[in-house]
């Protein structure tokens, strides 16, 4: 067994997971509230990423930044959870209200459509090049940090601890706070919310721009753990962050906090191992289908997720 | 459900009355008539006047090029055709319709290319390939037929996913090469090589696929589908079997998308996973809904449409033509009265000329710009529209952050126009607002024709959602919750 493998394996995990929580988080929570599918979620995320890379080129670019690298990287994840944050608002205003009691099947294709704009208007002004987040030039956290056998950027720690520390503020938010009880309530029954004096279209607003100003941050993570960013990666992160909020159990905040981790671990143990438990016959790349698998069984044997309430249907 | 007008808030006529009363509310409007005519038309006739310009169409076209584009767009058609079954008649949210288009594509390269060793006729392949698609969604089903419309969604966009690693990675499919020596469609040993007896064979596809949708439709399962998707609760507590209705109707769509694989790949010569991606399922979503989901000549015409559209858009010189006419006739459909629609259009071409005047006198240097576009409209509006120069690179890519600015200065401004109540103060923003979409289009949008045809598709979709959900032929669906 090679125990270097396995922790750097492991290592990778912690990071994509977190990432992957974080998109998690802002699924479940509008699922949670409105019971909608925000398809455009993966998209948001891309915008944050180009926001992310434009403060980026705009403080002078990683080589020879014009203020300190930790403002940097701060700026960076501030402007892109603002932008993300309403653009997620205005998605809901004018892609998802004016449906909010049409068939089921109508916000899901506006979704669609979201999704599809937004890539392509980024494709449009920005092209379909590869951008580079050239994190590797940021000096102050492009060190190693040698622990023995295992080697650990010191940027992989700032990910995954300001992914930890946007968690528990979300945790705080929703169980200390007036607007999380707020939230709460609305997620449980809206109509009731309503007669109880929540102003529940504004908790509604207020989820989005939190669920999306998380995706947006988690761009920018993305950008500075993988260094690579492009108009179609929110299909990808779309998709995993779906998967986890999934196996958590939809709707719940711990659930999508240990799907995403858990998701994020099983991709990066099944890039690392899936060539020699196949006897090569399957490459890195079919690491989607181990994610798959997960989440079909997930959907058969306990659709709920880990920490769902099995939902019983009223007439 | 969705209704375009809301119900009277007065006494006098109550919700139920309101509900009842929809359909005398729309006898006179034209759509209305243009519904009933095609409702009361014997399907026998439907489906001829259906056909006859598809039989006429290479009699009188002979250029190589348009015969390719009919044939494209009967494929399309099928596709559409295909997921109006999951998507318009049971209300599911197919989000990996596509990838059996590719299941169908690889799978008659299976059966009929030299490479793979095997050289069936068309006769048996076609409908081994139907049955192996077919079966495939079933099988998709399986695991999610208890789901809900979003867990299905997200659990067949990942099967779309796993299709393309699939196709990209394994050994058969040859990667992201291809495999590009698909021999012809040949029945009982007679190959069909010409563009002609392709577009024949597309035809006959479509009158069969068509005509047996058309009599499942009209069947007890088609009752029971529609029935579903209105209400899937009282579906089954009426004894209806949802599970298996809901796997027969995956199956039907991956069978048809399979077929128009087979057939496109036939046609080609040659697949490829870059011919199977999300830019194609969300094209032939645009099909269904802007045709009307539910409604098979409504789909029909819609991808028609949408494929006519991509096709103008992707060539400088119609480009132009059809966005100016589109915006135009739009206007025009959407304003009453006539006076404000003239009135309207007269204030944006005065604005232009006073704009680019007082520009050309004072900042000389934003009207110094050329057009890309080859059309004779676009000679005339680039001494109307603003032009400046250096705004894009040579490749079409936005030079700098003015360019990206002013597109998403549009994208808020017609945003911000849907949420201005007052009729007057809309009217007069309108002005500004289509005279700058005017510049927008011709500085950004028009140099990338390959992308904006994808943008307008996107908003398209979000816009017919929100206006008019039921599509072009669809039937609008009044209830009130």
């Amino acid at each position: 067994m090679d125990w270097d493998k396995l922790v750097q394996l492991l290592v990778n995990g912690v990071t994509l997971g977190s990432v992957y929580a974080l998109v998690a988080l802002g699924f479940s929570m509008v699922y949670g509230i409105l019971k909608l599918l925000n398809l455009a979620h993966g998209d948001v995320l891309m915008v944050g990423a180009f926001i992310g890379w434009g403060v980026l080129n705009w403080l002078g670019g990683a080589e020879n930044p014009s203020v300190a690298v930790w403002l940097l990287i701060t700026l960076m994840v501030l402007g892109a959870m603002i932008g993300s944050g309403f653009l997620g608002v205005a998605i809901e205003r004018f892609a998802y209200r004016p449906l909010r009691t049409a068939p089921r099947i109508a916000p899901l294709i506006s979704a669609l459509g979201v999704s599809f704009f937004l890539q392509n208007s980024v494709l449009l002004l920005f092209g379909g090049d590869f951008r580079s987040y050239d994190t590797d030039l940021l000096v102050d956290v492009a060190r190693g940090i040698d622990w023995g056998p295992l080697t650990v950027w010191v940027i992989r720690i700032v990910v995954v601890a300001s992914a930890l520390a946007m968690m528990a503020a979300l945790w705080i938010l929703v169980t200390r706070t007036r607007v999380g009880r707020a939230m709460r309530a609305t997620s449980f029954d809206r109509e009731a919310a309503a007669m109880m004096g929540v102003d529940v279209d504004r908790v509604i607003v207020t989820t989005f721009f939190i669920g999306s100003a998380l995706a947006g941050a988690a761009g920018v993570l993305i950008g500075l753990a993988f260094f690579q960013i492009n108009h179609f990666m929110g299909f990808n992160y779309g998709l995993k962050g779906f998967t986890a909020a999934v196996v958590g159990g939809i709707g719940s905040i711990p659930g999508a906090m240990l799907g995403g981790l858990l998701i994020g671990l099983i991709e990066s143990l099944s890039v690392g191992y899936i060539e020699d438990f196949t006897g090569g016959r399957l490459n890195s790349a079919f690491r989607d289908l181990v994610v798959f698998t997960i989440l079909i069984v997930f959907m058969l044997v306990r659709p709920q997720g880990i920490f769902g309430k099995r939902e019983v249907k009223k007439v | 459900m969705s209704t375009s007008t809301p119900p009277p808030e007065k006494s006098g006529i109550g919700v139920d009355q309101w509900v009842a009363e929809a359909d005398d509310r729309r006898a006179g409007t034209i759509m209305r008539r243009v519904e009933d005519l095609i409702e009361r038309t014997p399907p026998v006739v439907k489906m001829a006047v259906l056909l006859l310009p598809l039989v006429l169409y290479p009699l009188f076209v002979d250029s190589g090029y348009l015969m390719q584009v009919g044939i494209d767009t009967l494929v399309f058609v099928l596709l559409a055709l295909g997921l109006n079954v999951a998507v318009g008649w049971v209300g599911l949210l197919d989000l990996g319709y596509i990838a059996f288009f590719g299941i169908g594509a690889y799978f008659y390269a299976a059966l009929a290319a030299e490479y793979a060793g095997r050289d069936w006729g068309a006769q048996w392949a076609l409908p081994v390939v139907v049955a192996g698609t077919a079966v495939m969604g079933f099988l998709l089903g399986l695991p999610s037929r208890r789901l809900v419309g979003d867990y299905l969604a997200i659990v067949t966009l990942f099967f779309l996913q796993l299709f393309l690693v699939v196709v990209l990675n394994a050994r058969f499919t040859r990667g992201p090469n291809g495999i590009s020596d698909i021999e012809p469609l040949s029945f009982f040993g007679r190959e069909v090589t010409s563009l002609d007896g392709s577009f024949y064979v597309l035809v006959v596809a479509f009158a069969v696929v068509f005509g047996v949708l058309y009599l499942v439709n009209q069947s007890r399962t088609g009752r029971a589908w529609r029935a579903l998707r209105e209400d899937e609760l009282a579906a089954e507590l009426m004894t209806m079997p949802v599970d298996r209705l809901k796997l027969l109707a995956f199956s039907f769509g991956a069978g048809v998308a399979g077929l128009a694989g087979a057939l496109f790949a036939a046609q080609q010569g040659a697949i490829f996973p870059s011919s199977v991606a999300i830019p194609l399922l969300i094209t032939v979503y645009a099909m269904v809904v802007l045709g009307g989901p539910g409604s098979l000549v409504g789909v029909v015409i819609g991808a028609v449409l949408i494929n006519a559209s991509m096709e103008a858009l992707q060539s400088p010189g119609e480009a132009s033509p059809l966005f100016f006419a589109a915006l135009v006739l739009g206007l025009a459909f959407a304003m009453r009265p006539w006076w404000r629609f003239i009135s309207v259009l007269a204030g944006t071409i005065v604005l232009g000329f006073v704009v680019h005047a007082l520009a050309e006198q004072f900042w000389p240097s934003l009207t110094s710009g050329t057009s890309t576009g080859e059309a004779r409209i676009d000679d005339a509006v680039s001494n109307w529209v603003l032009l400046p120069e250096n705004l894009i690179t040579g490749d079409g890519l936005p030079a700098g952050a003015a360019a990206r600015l002013m597109y998403i200065g549009l994208v808020a401004a017609v945003l911000g126009l849907t949420l201005v109540r007052n009729r007057a103060v809309r009217t007069v923003l309108l002005v500004p607002i289509l005279y700058f979409a005017c510049c927008v289009w011709e500085n950004i949008l028009l140099p990338q024709p390959s992308v904006t045809r994808f943008v307008l598709i996107g908003a398209m979709l979000v816009a017919l959602m929100a206006a008019r959900p039921q599509g072009l032929f669809g039937k609008q669906r009044v209830e009130i919750i």
